[in-house]
């Protein structure tokens, strides 16, 4: 134990040092918005050199993958110093040098599913921030009931032509690449006729067109397939089980959702109270008394199941934080704008305003499944009360 | 960040602990024990005495296992699950905190012993508020005569000794009395959860110096940390009896059926059955942060204890009005135990500070402005 507690010290000075020393001033402050995070990808403007510089250093360590392997692109480290590596981010404030769909979802996919050749091939783009991935998964007539999908797949001996439309795929617009849910068979029961298939979005045939919501943003499209040729290479797992592949990926996105990933739109309550003025009103006074507790209590929920899910997974109870941490964001914005009063009406677009940021959390307990489709999860498969 | 799952040894002493619970003291005995106006149960007591519970919180040199206080916790669960009533918070965990405190070995190994169990009195009004205590203690000769009334005296009845705090000249000061020493006289209090509580009279009850624990005018530097343990313990206690009330409701949404299936397939039903249970998960963080903050750093475990005791107050609340709801009809007959846990629920979440009471010392400790 000793030796290993030795080996964390010395890793933990190694990595604060590496950090403090290479991290740009500049991507160092507190404060900061979604305008500020690095998505990367092909078309990706830097916002600043800052910003790439800090990408590169990082990519080069592996840093922007810290648990994947090395091959892949990662650093290889343990939980244990991730865990520190983050810890030092936060502690000397430094931004992440890359935010995407690639390292939260698509990564943790392949790593489960995907073959030797389609890791060594993928995972290394999106360390680098080369490649920008969105998930195609929700169609107009398949919502909350994901597994019905529509989207189909001809199969033409060595690729399929893929038509059929996608709904709600998070920044389509700007992606490089889309792994999409395809129907493969449609004679089989819905869950096991779909396959898991990654597309290039610059194939011909593939069209998006973004979606703006009541916040002003637009971080969703509808993606359109238009004929579009899938080479059969590009399937994760095997022909007509992308469910479990989906499945699998949906754990990882409730868990970030949940978890506030990329601190959006997780503004917090204290600001209220620490306002005499705004404490003065006793109806403010204890509803942010009791969302500062129902915080405080969420935050250790968090790391209480990121302990739970190093001992082996938190499968469905993951829902619980899904649903549980979007509901209280939720309320912790509706009660930052009463307290803010008219000052909180102030619009400024799609970015910056406590309005705009309030609209969008609306979007949180609907997004990556809905919180009824959480609780039912949690009755059915946690609680395991009966369907009948 | 300290881990907040179980040790390998907190799921032993778990494990036991519902062991035993389950087979000495389940709620049947609770029930029993109502019908024959019986508040306490020494025997069990003395059970859990041998087990070494009393001692949980004593060091070894005073006859203790000296466990810390998340193992505390546990215990404190494991019997909020079965509504076990016995002394162990006011004696083991409460008392022998404060004892500990003050250097106090002999008393110590009498808790240890099970030879004293210990009642405290704090409580004046019917809000708890230590600070505001009216209870003088006047200086006369070498010692202090007590006088006043303390109300809502958990174990008043049955403890063979009483922590009783009084303001003297110095300030507030804790005393460790006899229960039956000239001049206390103990009332018993009927109340919603059929347990032993009194109220206390003190009539020019004389105490010395040595009866003083801590120095005069410091009581509550002994006091406040045992609170602090005792208010985690009870905490932990309703985290016990939210889970079992909703095992209770589980079983039940998933047996009982009407219109010709079983209740628990009605979204209505599940969905809140649902939020209840991520509610007990989100208080169970709580409990588990407290006990290792208590374990690691006690200086600063206020702001994690009175999570804890915000949290556990409101979720056993919803627990067992969702309990008694979702039963139905037979939720609110006396035959079935979720009343039971229902009346326990009010007593533990009023007793050592209700939700505004933590809740305001939550804000307090994160900057609320005055």
């Amino acid at each position: 134990m000793d030796g290993e507690q030795g080996h964390l010290d010395a890793f933990r000075a190694e990595i604060a040092a590496w950090i403090d020393q290479n991290a740009p001033t500049s991507l160092r402050q507190r404060a900061f918005t979604e305008e500020d995070i690095c998505w990367g990808g092909r078309n990706w403007q830097f916002k600043s050199e800052d910003q790439k510089r800090w990408l590169e250093l990082c990519a080069a360590r592996g840093l922007t993958a810290p648990r994947w392997a090395k091959d892949y692109g990662g650093a290889g480290l343990s939980r244990a110093e991730e865990k520190i590596f983050l810890e030092e981010m936060d502690r000397l404030q430094v931004k992440r040098p890359l935010e995407s769909f690639g390292l939260w979802m698509l990564g943790p996919a392949l790593l489960a599913f995907g073959t030797e050749e389609q890791k060594r091939h993928y995972l290394p783009q999106i360390t680098r921030g080369e490649i920008r991935w969105c998930q195609g998964y929700s169609e107009p007539g398949a919502g909350s009931d994901l597994a019905s999908v529509q989207t189909y797949g001809e199969d033409r001996g060595d690729h399929w032509v893929v038509n059929g439309q996608k709904i709600w795929t998070s920044y389509a617009n700007k992606a490089d690449w889309i792994f999409a849910l395809v129907r493969t068979d449609r004679d089989a029961p819905k869950h096991l006729g779909i396959s898991f298939l990654l597309i290039d979005m610059n194939t011909p045939g593939v069209t998006t067109r973004p979606i703006k919501l009541i916040s002003g943003a637009s971080p969703f499209c509808e993606t359109f397939f238009d004929n579009v040729v899938v080479p059969k290479t590009q399937i994760v797992g095997e022909l007509n089980r992308g469910w479990d592949v989906a499945k699998h990926l949906l754990t990882h996105e409730r868990e970030m959702i949940g978890g506030g990933a990329g601190a959006l739109g997780s503004r917090s309550i204290s600001s209220i109270l620490a306002d005499e003025d705004m404490m003065a009103d006793p109806v403010i006074r204890s509803r942010a008394m009791k969302l500062d507790v129902d915080t405080l209590a969420m935050d250790l929920t968090l790391e209480r199941y990121k302990d739970l899910a190093k001992q082996g997974g938190l499968g469905h109870a993951s829902a619980m934080l899904k649903y549980m941490g979007t509901e209280l964001n939720k309320d912790r914005y509706e009660l930052l704008m009463a307290a803010g009063g008219s000052d909180a009406l102030a619009w400024e677009g799609e970015f910056g305003s406590l309005a705009s940021e309030w609209l969008r959390t609306k979007a949180n307990s609907i997004e990556g499944g809905t919180s009824e489709v959480m609780l039912d999860i949690l009755s059915k498969r946690v609680l395991e009360l009966p369907s009948k | 960040m300290e881990n907040l799952l179980p040790t390998e040894d907190e799921v032993m002493l778990r494990d036991a602990a519902r062991g035993f619970v389950d087979s000495a003291a389940p709620v049947t005995n609770l029930r029993a024990n109502r019908d024959q106006n019986r508040p306490y149960d020494p025997a069990l007591w003395a059970e859990m005495v041998n087990m070494g519970w009393a001692g949980v919180l004593i060091g070894e040199e005073d006859g203790g296992s000296d466990m810390g206080f998340a193992a505390a916790n546990i215990l404190a669960e494991e019997m909020g699950r079965t509504l076990a009533a016995s002394p162990f918070i006011p004696t083991a965990v409460i008392a022998a905190t404060a004892l500990r405190q003050a250097g106090r070995h002999g008393a110590l190994k009498a808790i240890a012993s099970g030879e004293a169990t210990y009642a405290l009195a704090i409580d004046e009004g019917r809000k708890f508020a230590p600070e505001t205590c009216a209870l003088m203690a006047e200086v006369s000769g070498n010692g202090f005569t007590l006088t006043g009334r303390k109300v809502f005296v958990a174990d008043g009845i049955s403890a063979g000794r009483v922590l009783v705090l009084a303001k003297t000249e110095a300030g507030l000061t804790l005393f460790d009395i006899e229960a039956d020493r000239a001049g206390l006289s103990r009332e018993a209090q009927a109340l919603v959860d059929s347990r032993d509580h009194a109220a206390l009279t003190f009539d020019n009850v004389e105490a010395t110096g040595d009866d003083v624990i801590g120095a005069p005018g410091a009581g509550m530097e002994v006091l406040t940390p045992a609170l602090r343990a005792g208010q985690a313990a009870i905490a932990a206690e309703m985290l016990g009896l939210s889970s079992a009330a909703f095992a209770m409701t589980q079983s039940y949404l998933q047996e009982r059926k009407q219109f010709g299936i079983h209740i628990g397939a009605f979204q209505a039903l599940a969905h809140r059955a649902a939020h209840l249970w991520s509610e007990i998960e989100v208080t169970a963080s709580t409990i588990a942060h407290a006990g290792r903050m208590l374990d690691s750093d006690p200086e600063h475990a206020a702001l994690a204890v009175s999570l804890a005791k915000a949290r556990a107050s409101e979720t056993s609340n919803l627990a067992v009005r969702e309990g008694v709801q979702m039963h139905g009809g037979i939720g609110m007959t006396d035959e079935y135990d979720m009343g039971f846990y229902m009346k326990r629920a009010r007593v533990a979440g009023e007793w050592l500070g209700d939700y505004g009471y933590h809740a305001a010392i939550v804000a307090r400790a994160r900057g609320m402005a005055a």
